[in-house]
């Protein structure tokens, strides 16, 4: 999760209160970024029992507008969805004021070059606009591909000088309600504005953990102190991306440039369900060929869920065999605390994606018997 | 009875020409939780230096490497069902082999306690 880097790295306005509790810093993304606080299995368990809050500043959060600006209503939105609908598979015509929709950045041959949440706004006024949430580490690159292929027509708004921070787990909506009141009535994928200090932020229901819990986008003058008197909750506790990384692979949720990357299909990545009915019908996105062939036919190899049978983890690389020949590969891989057990995802060929089918992990040379199993490995407790 | 470690914080135990090894208690700390243990098999012979077990945390794998040149006369099993007993007690009962030495005198570039204590505080 660490990667070593000669530029000097970025940190998020959060970082000296990582420092004040304990967090010990790693790079990642281009930023300082914590990668544990007490310690990753007492991080995770606490964010599936109480509420762990996370920064996510290094994320990609930005703002999609007309060149002609906001308002105009529905009109407003189905004109800048059209516009991102060249990009993505996923129909944000019809996304309903105040929801969000999980979508892939597509390239010309259907590969994936990154996953985001794009969001509506709330009220007629805003219409003409969209919320977008990127991954840090392809926010360079995609707001590149956005700016190229919407110039003179839409306006990039970058958003990542703010704190975007989560609070997870099944104590972070009392938590939030104190902070945010009416938060609670949101449900998955919904968000609303909020004034802090006269300073706008936008509160969503959504994560990255399997858990209920919500993401905010905040300037950083008013989030400070919010995240300091949150911390004096006794709910709710800093994790790092150490116990990110295990809550979300074991809630089978993929992480961009292992689990996903420019040669995977949506297909391949079990993402079919981003594309609704109506872009499959028009097939108007970048690789629609492909992706169309692959939905009727099935897709050559496919995203599974692995759970090895013994006790040694199978890491990222590990290769995958059936009867000594290869048939896939491992793109995470680690162990689940709440499950209490290994676990993993990878690419198998199609023949062997079905839940149970016996698989060998080569780990340091040795075949370990796994078997293929139904994503996620721990029921994702959303707020429906 | 003398207690040796490495730079790359395993400890040796000797006695007569018998070591138990292990990773010391500020390796486990900065391992974290630790989940699974890969232990070699009575019979194998370790080259000092060379990778012979594996340590487990949630994240990543790392290599433990052999302080010193041997045979392995036992390896510690309870390690398969209870591996978090590394965090607890690393250098006590969660040792990871006992070896038959095969060159006491690969011990003379190895640390003792007082050296390590202030190799580990300069890290």
């Amino acid at each position: 999760m660490s990667e070593a880097s000669t530029e000097q790295l970025k940190r998020t306005p959060l970082y000296e209160s990582h420092v004040k509790m304990g967090g010990k810093l790693v790079a990642f993304a281009g930023y300082e970024m914590p990668v544990q606080f007490e310690g990753v299995m007492a991080e995770h368990i606490w964010t599936r029992t109480q509420a762990g809050l996370f920064d996510v500043s290094h994320m990609g959060p930005c703002f999609l507008t007309l060149e002609a600006g906001i308002g105009g209503g529905d009109d407003a939105h189905a004109e800048i969805s059209a516009l991102i609908e060249t990009l993505v598979p996923s129909d944000i015509t019809s996304l309903k004021p105040g929801q969000a929709r999980l979508t892939v950045l597509l390239n010309d041959d259907g590969g994936i070059l990154d996953d985001l949440i794009i969001t509506r706004p709330l009220g007629d006024a805003a219409q003409g606009t969209l919320y977008i949430v990127v991954n840090g580490a392809m926010k360079e690159q995609d707001w590149a591909i956005f700016e190229k292929a919407l110039a003179g027509k839409a306006i990039l708004t970058r958003a990542d000088d703010r704190i975007l921070f989560a609070l997870q787990g099944p104590k972070a909506v009392d938590v939030m309600a104190d902070f945010f009141p009416g938060c609670e009535a949101l449900t998955f994928m919904q968000h609303m504005p909020f004034e802090v200090n006269g300073q706008r932020c936008i509160v969503s229901r959504c994560g990255y953990t399997g858990e209920d819990g919500f993401e905010v986008l905040i300037p950083a003058e008013a989030g400070l102190p919010l995240i300091e008197e949150m911390y004096t909750d006794e709910r709710v506790k800093p994790i790092g991306l150490g116990a990110r990384d295990s809550l979300r692979l074991e809630a089978g949720l993929c992480l961009y440039g292992h689990d996903l990357n420019p040669e995977i299909s949506p297909i391949e990545a079990d993402l079919a369900w981003v594309i609704q009915k109506r872009r499959r019908e028009a097939g108007n996105f970048p690789g629609a060929d492909r992706i169309l062939r692959e939905l009727k036919d099935g897709p050559a190899k496919k995203r599974v869920g692995i759970r090895p049978l013994e006790r040694a983890p199978a890491r990222e690389g590990a290769e995958i065999q059936v009867n000594g020949e290869t048939i896939g590969v491992v793109t995470s891989g680690g162990f689940g605390p709440t499950y209490d057990a290994p676990v993993a995802m990878g690419y198998v060929t199609a023949a062997h994606a079905a839940p149970g089918t016996k698989i060998d992990l080569i780990v340091r040379g040795k075949a370990r018997p796994a078997e293929v199993a139904a994503l996620p490995f721990v029921p994702q407790n959303y707020k429906r | 009875m003398t207690t040796y470690y490495t730079k790359d914080h395993e400890w040796v135990r000797v006695e007569g020409d018998t070591g138990t090894v292990g990773i010391t208690t500020y390796a486990a700390g900065q391992l974290g939780d630790v989940v699974y243990v890969e232990l070699p098999e009575a019979g194998a012979s370790l080259a000092k230096g060379d990778g012979f077990a594996v340590v487990e945390s949630v994240k990543a794998a790392s290599d433990v490497y052999a302080p010193i040149s041997g045979a392995v006369l036992e390896s510690n099993t309870g390690l398969a069902d209870a591996p978090e007993k590394v965090s607890e007690a690393a250098e006590t009962d969660a040792w990871f082999v006992r070896i038959k030495i095969a060159d006491t005198s690969e011990l003379d570039g190895l640390m003792d306690l007082a050296a390590y204590t202030a190799y580990c505080e300069g890290l």
